[in-house]
């Protein structure tokens, strides 16, 4: 017994987190190494390639490679206007979303809304907000119809994406054919209108060494008061648990 | 059992005693006190059937499930927040929890195209793009893996984001119940992307689901080669089919959005993909018009849970406030709790394990004599962020950012211990 123990302490960390040790054995052991690694050993430092997993076939990649980047790197051969468009989306989208893109009770709104993103109420639309127009076929092609999403062909999600961006003028020409050499190029109005996150900076005062202990203030007021607005779910009303 | 109460329950006497004595609250009890003429408690003096007749036996229930007097502890919707309910979130119970881990079945769900119900022996996981080699993973390749366990919290960006024009839902379960805190079982994201080979420009990945809203995302290779994991289980079993079931990706301290469910495939790429979720959701208007992007980490930032509008204060005298707090900058170092709307501020007492982008748990023990309270929390986290007030916050980021309100909360208790969700100024 103390023959092997002291053979395992000598094999040090890697030996410790990879056979399973009496804690005699492991407290013994882990003496000679670091007070770190005795709290929670390190996993065994694993070979980078553990030969586990097997290269990707061609064939898989392009059955679920079906991304779209916003310089256009991913989009399908097709085409379509926003003429056909109007039809399909009349089809197989007002139901949700409107004859016109005004949303059906809280589904998405996705026309009009250009101009507002400073007001107090702003409406944020695929014309007024999205940055890239790529984006709508991607997420056409990717999740839409919503409960029948991969349903459509490249050139029906050419010919819908175009009656989107038609409904905020940036597609003006019913006839215009959306394909995937000028999609990426089609220039979005609010493409310019979003930052990288800045809060380090923009809100350093957040940081504060010494914050407020003691009389702090005036005695503060409720100005405003959840139960006046009444919106809470009433709690006896929860979903039925069986 | 001689310990000495913490010197903060001593401070706190004095300070609701200055608070003024001659607040109402008569109607609440003190405590139950046994005295000359009290009759005997029947729960001791008669019979129960529990202590007579035979239980059930083992394996009446093969998978445990609460007690019967805990069934209102469930997850709830705001049914009018969400068009349908296959692309909707509910939350988390807040005010019904204890300790620092959210069981699995009370986790918080959101999903844009329902729960993906998949057979293991179906799932894959695929890695492309720029690799060295494209790789396709099974679920029994990914457990053959070096394992990690890490307690990380999860917080939907839009958690509390209807309270940003001012208090609208009454409950912390519904303010702040986008969150939960779990122990992942996985592997490192390293790991995998090692068996691949990312190739030097890969700067960014996509995440993307199995479901039925192929739920994609952008993340930079930095913070994947960080602290990510693809986590199969979560407290100690099988994730739940509602949380990603069988793998799913852990952001630890970043928005809950990034934490793609039913993850099924990882692309390489030298730019951020521009998702509908990362473009169109998940960016926070400004005040300017203009908008905030990949606001990724989520702010430091706490709650009281007791008492709340759905627990209210049930007894003059003795009393237990608790709460939870959290930063995804790192741990949280203090909380501080006012019992005045903010005007004089206590330290809490943390209790439990104190770690990395995890909740913690905080309490004050205190006495109250039936004054009204107004309650607030605050968290400051290991690098020095303070969680700010809402009026703090609105000054920066206006109210149509949707995304990101942590500002402090108020519950203001009645004399009666009723508790409500108000705005103070």
């Amino acid at each position: 017994m103390s023959r092997s123990l002291s053979l395992i302490a000598g094999l040090a960390v890697v030996a410790i987190a990879a056979v399973p040790l009496t804690q005699a054995i492991a407290e013994k052991a882990t003496a000679k190494a670091s007070k770190a690694v005795a709290t929670q050993p390190a996993p065994p430092p694993a070979p980078a390639k553990l030969g586990l997993g097997r290269p990707a076939l061609p064939d898989e990649i392009h059955a679920w490679d079906t991304d779209v980047r916003p310089d256009g790197v991913g989009l399908p051969p097709g085409k379509g206007t926003a003429k056909q468009g109007d039809s399909l989306f009349q089809e197989k989208c007002s139901t949700c979303h409107g004859e016109f893109g005004e949303g059906v009770g809280r589904y998405p709104v996705l026309s009009g809304g250009v101009g507002t993103l400073k007001a107090d109420r702003p409406d944020k639309t695929v014309g007024s907000y999205w940055p890239d127009a790529t984006t709508v076929y991607d997420y056409i092609r990717r999740a839409m119809p919503f409960g029948n999403a991969r349903s459509l062909s490249a050139d029906e999600a050419y010919a819908l994406t175009a009656y989107i961006l038609s409904m905020s003028d940036v597609i003006k020409d019913p006839d215009f054919e959306l394909n995937q050499d000028n999609l990426a190029k089609v220039k979005m109005p609010n493409a310019g209108g979003f930052y990288d996150d800045d809060r380090d900076v923009a809100e350093k005062q957040f940081w504060n060494k010494s914050p407020c202990m003691k009389d702090c203030g005036p005695a503060p007021k409720v100005i405003g008061r959840a139960i006046s607005v009444d919106v809470t779910p009433d709690d006896k009303a929860g979903p039925k648990v069986d | 059992m001689s310990q000495k109460p913490p010197s903060d329950i001593l401070d706190r006497r004095r300070f609701l005693g200055a608070a003024g004595l001659s607040a109402a609250g008569a109607l609440l009890p003190i405590a139950a006190k046994a005295g000359e003429g009290a009759k005997p408690d029947p729960a001791i003096t008669e019979l129960q059937d529990w202590n007579r007749f035979l239980g059930d036996g083992v394996d009446k229930k093969p998978y445990g499930v609460p007690s019967k007097f805990e069934k209102d502890v469930i997850r709830r919707d705001v049914s009018w927040l969400t068009a349908s309910p296959e692309s909707s979130v509910n939350f988390t119970p807040l005010h019904a929890l204890d300790g620092i881990i959210t069981p699995s079945g009370l986790c918080f769900e959101r999903h844009h195209g329902g729960v993906a119900e998949i057979d293991p022996a179906q799932h894959r996981l695929m890695i492309n793009g720029l690799v060295d080699t494209p790789m396709v993973f099974t679920m029994d390749d990914i457990k053959r893996m070096p394992r990690v366990n890490k307690v990380y919290f999860l917080e939907c960006a839009a958690n509390s984001g209807m309270e940003w024009r001012g208090a609208q839902l009454n409950g912390c379960q519904f303010t702040h119940g986008m969150i939960h805190n779990v122990m992942y079982t996985g592997v490192t994201l390293k790991t995998l992307l090692d068996q691949a080979g990312l190739k030097p420009n890969a700067k960014w990945l996509m995440l993307e689901g199995a479901d039925s809203a192929g739920m994609n995302r952008s993340l930079p290779v930095s913070k994947a080669l960080d602290d990510v994991l693809i986590a199969f289980a979560m407290n100690g079993e099988a994730l739940r089919p509602e949380n990603g079931y069988p793998l799913r990706a852990v952001i630890p301290g970043w928005q809950g959005n990034l934490w793609v469910k039913w993850l099924r495939r990882i692309e390489a790429g030298d730019m951020p993909w521009q998702a509908r979720e990362e473009t169109s959701k998940y960016t926070d208007l400004m005040p300017d018009g203009r908008a905030r992007k990949y606001t990724f980490v989520m702010d430091a930032k706490s709650v009281i849970t007791n008492p709340s509008p759905q627990a209210p204060l049930k007894f003059k005298g003795r009393n237990v406030l608790s709460g939870v707090a959290w930063s995804g900058r790192g741990t949280v170092k203090r909380v501080d709790v006012t019992m005045d709307g903010g005007r004089n501020w206590h330290e809490a007492r943390i209790d439990g394990p104190v770690m990395d982008k995890s909740m913690v748990r905080f309490y004050v023990d205190f006495d109250w004599n039936g004054q009204e309270l107004m309650l607030q929390s605050r968290a400051i986290d290991e690098t020095g962020y303070v969680q700010p007030t809402k009026a703090e916050l609105r000054k920066v980021r206006g109210v149509n950012s949707v995304y990101h309100n942590n500002g402090i909360q108020t519950w203001l208790v009645h004399p009666d211990g009723v508790t409500e969700n108000v705005e103070i100024a």
